[in-house]
């Protein structure tokens, strides 16, 4: 009966070959999302708009000022009197006004003989957007410190990312979203419509095993999202410029784990439902939901309560995002993430021994 | 009793408090066009379900060409075929991708399949059709279709969930010449249908109500039976004592 499994792969094939437009949105998306978080979205504090207050437009003033406007992140608007300042930010024209002191100079000189004085620079920052106004104030202050004190400072090293480019960040986040909709959603929704559509009822009447049936459908979206896998990581190596230092073969292995449990993901869904919107309910909001809050994707699992630091831990994509970036941004090899690696495979080795129990070929 | 193709007794099938299908026995001979009448939720498509193994029986006991309905299952699928009352075969792919697939699904050859899927076609007169997506095809077309392949390997018993509904008088026509075709083969045939006219086509008929056979014989011996002159009369006389809503 081997026969009967190659004709099932190939009417899988054919389904999904016919059905242009999902087999393009499912190629274009990841390209898209990369595209769109690597560059267009980022936490990176970029174009700020800087004014600058200063009544006495001192040597030591300007030097600083100059090296403020020779600086990318920051666009320097000009001088404005301080009564301009609170109108400024309010209308959103700058993000920051640096309020120079009139003894500025002095104040320097002071402050490097170790004589205690005031603080000689005041930063105004609009912080309705607080990630932007932290940002800028760490950095405007480095910027500036320069000129201000020769003292004995922090010397910070940014290390595995220097640059802190948040593409880096983001690239295993994406992918850890990215394969469960592809995968899920799809394997989810293709079985369920043949619950709908009636062909699921011949097919179980038929003497094909219903493992079969299934890693018949497995198969060819185990084949698209290997494709999708390895265009994001081209993406991300050569677009984004990610550094993958640990090795291409073991982010690949272990996604390739990853691919094989959102899959056996999606069969689940597929047995718990009945209509094709409810799979795609679940697939894309019961369990996208959880990805972009709980895995770490968009905020650090240390600054979660403890409760949803304990829900988190049954998120799949919070695994492997945690072992991606490690290995692509940190250079671990994969034994580093054993653990990770071992949870994903207790996962995927769940789902599918659950799926396949509940979808027996009885019909109720 | 050599010839008995299906063959259950005391059939029931309880889901919590509700009897679907209440104690139901009747022998089903090669052969013959086995009509299986009732109204909605009668029970006929529970019944029906448990001969194609696709649900066990509460209690009661059958067999489908001469294997156990409970313990052989797997043994009967090989040997029926099935037509769901939802059109079953996939509109996206084409008329010789269908039949090819389910020619797989019942582990019929390379050789094998090209043979009768040639033969399959010239019969409907479809040679046209070959490469046409199932999905553009009128829906008597795709009846016809879904019946030749639900036969195609040449099964002892096909099984018909109102196979005709939602199509014309001219085609549900064609479509019962086809049926007439695959008994001259010695299939055996066994059919739920909405529409009275074509119980008189079916070589016996059983009608059900609130999940127990009320009735069953010729169709002749039943207007005889009841007094009627169609067996529409006969189903309504029937139907009438139903306690269960549809």
């Amino acid at each position: 009966m081997k026969n009967n499994f190659i004709s099932f792969v190939k009417k899988e094939s054919l389904h999904i070959l016919r059905d242009k437009r999902t087999m393009l949105i499912v190629m274009l998306i990841p390209v898209i999302l990369m595209i769109l978080f690597g560059f267009a979205i980022s936490t990176e504090v970029n174009n700020v708009n800087v004014a600058i207050v200063a009544p006495h437009r001192s040597d030591g003033v300007k030097e600083a000022v100059e090296r403020l406007a020779s600086n990318d992140y920051f666009t320097f608007l000009g001088y404005i009197d301080e009564e301009q300042a609170d109108e400024y930010l309010r209308s959103g024209k700058v993000t920051a006004v640096i309020v120079f002191d009139t003894e500025y100079d002095r104040n320097v000189a002071l402050a490097k003989s170790g004589v205690p004085v005031k603080p000689v620079i005041e930063l105004i920052l609009d912080a309705s957007n607080v990630n932007t106004a932290g940002s800028a104030a760490a950095y405007l202050q480095s910027v500036l410190l320069g000129s201000a004190s020769e003292q004995a400072m922090f010397e910070t090293r940014m290390l595995f990312n220097p640059q802190m480019k948040s593409a880096y960040n983001f690239v295993p986040g994406i992918m850890g979203a990215i394969f469960i909709l592809v995968c899920a959603m799809m394997t989810s929704v293709s079985i369920v419509r043949e619950k709908e559509t009636g062909t699921m009822e011949v097919l179980l009447v038929s003497p094909v095993r219903p493992f079969k049936i299934i890693f018949a459908k497995m198969i060819p979206y185990f084949t698209i999202s290997c494709i999708v896998l390895v265009t994001i990581l081209m993406l991300a190596r050569y677009l984004l410029e990610v550094p993958m230092s640990g090795g291409v073969g073991g982010i690949f292995a272990l996604s390739l784990l990853y691919l094989v449990l959102s899959l056996s993901l999606g069969l689940f869904v597929s047995t718990i439902t009945k209509t094709q919107v409810a799979a795609l309910l679940i697939s894309a909001m019961v369990m996208l939901m959880p990805i972009l809050m709980l895995s770490g994707l968009l905020f650090p699992i240390e600054n979660l309560p403890k409760f949803f630091q304990a829900v988190s831990t049954i998120v799949p994509a919070r695994w492997y995002i945690d072992a991606i970036r490690k290995m692509m941004i940190q250079g671990l090899p994969i034994i580093a993430v054993w653990k990770d690696c071992i949870i994903l495979l207790a996962m995927t080795a769940l789902l599918l021994a659950v799926s396949l129990k509940k979808f027996n070929d009885k019909l109720e | 009793m050599k010839d008995i193709v299906i063959s259950v007794r005391n059939l029931t099938k309880k889901f919590g408090s509700f009897t679907a299908v209440d104690n139901v026995s009747f022998d089903v001979r090669r052969g013959e066009i086995f009509g299986f009448l009732g109204a909605n939720g009668a029970g006929k498509t529970t019944a029906m379900r448990m001969l194609c193994g696709l649900s066990y029986p509460t209690s009661g006991s059958g067999s489908v060409a001469g294997y156990d309905i409970i313990s052989q299952s797997e043994e009967i699928k090989r040997h029926i075929g099935y037509m769901s009352q939802k059109f079953s075969l996939y509109n996206d792919l084409t008329v010789w991708e269908n039949i090819d697939l389910f020619a797989g699904i019942y582990g019929l050859g390379r050789a094998d399949t090209k043979e009768r899927a040639v033969k399959l076609l010239r019969r409907l007169n479809f040679e046209q059709e070959r490469d046409t997506l199932v999905g553009s095809l009128p829906l008597g077309w795709k009846q016809k279709l879904a019946f030749a392949i639900a036969t195609i390997h040449n099964p002892e018993v096909v099984f018909l969930d109102e196979p005709t509904g939602g199509v014309d008088p001219i085609t549900r026509r064609q479509f019962w010449e086809l049926i007439y075709e695959a008994t001259e083969r010695g299939t055996t045939i066994f059919v739920t249908t909405h529409y009275m006219d074509e119980a008189e086509y079916c070589s016996r008929v059983s009608i059900m109500v609130d999940g127990e056979v009320r009735a069953l014989d010729t169709p002749a011996h039943l207007k005889q039976q009841f007094a009627a002159s169609s067996m529409d009369e006969v189903f309504r006389t029937l139907a009438r004592g139903a306690t269960r809503g549809e």
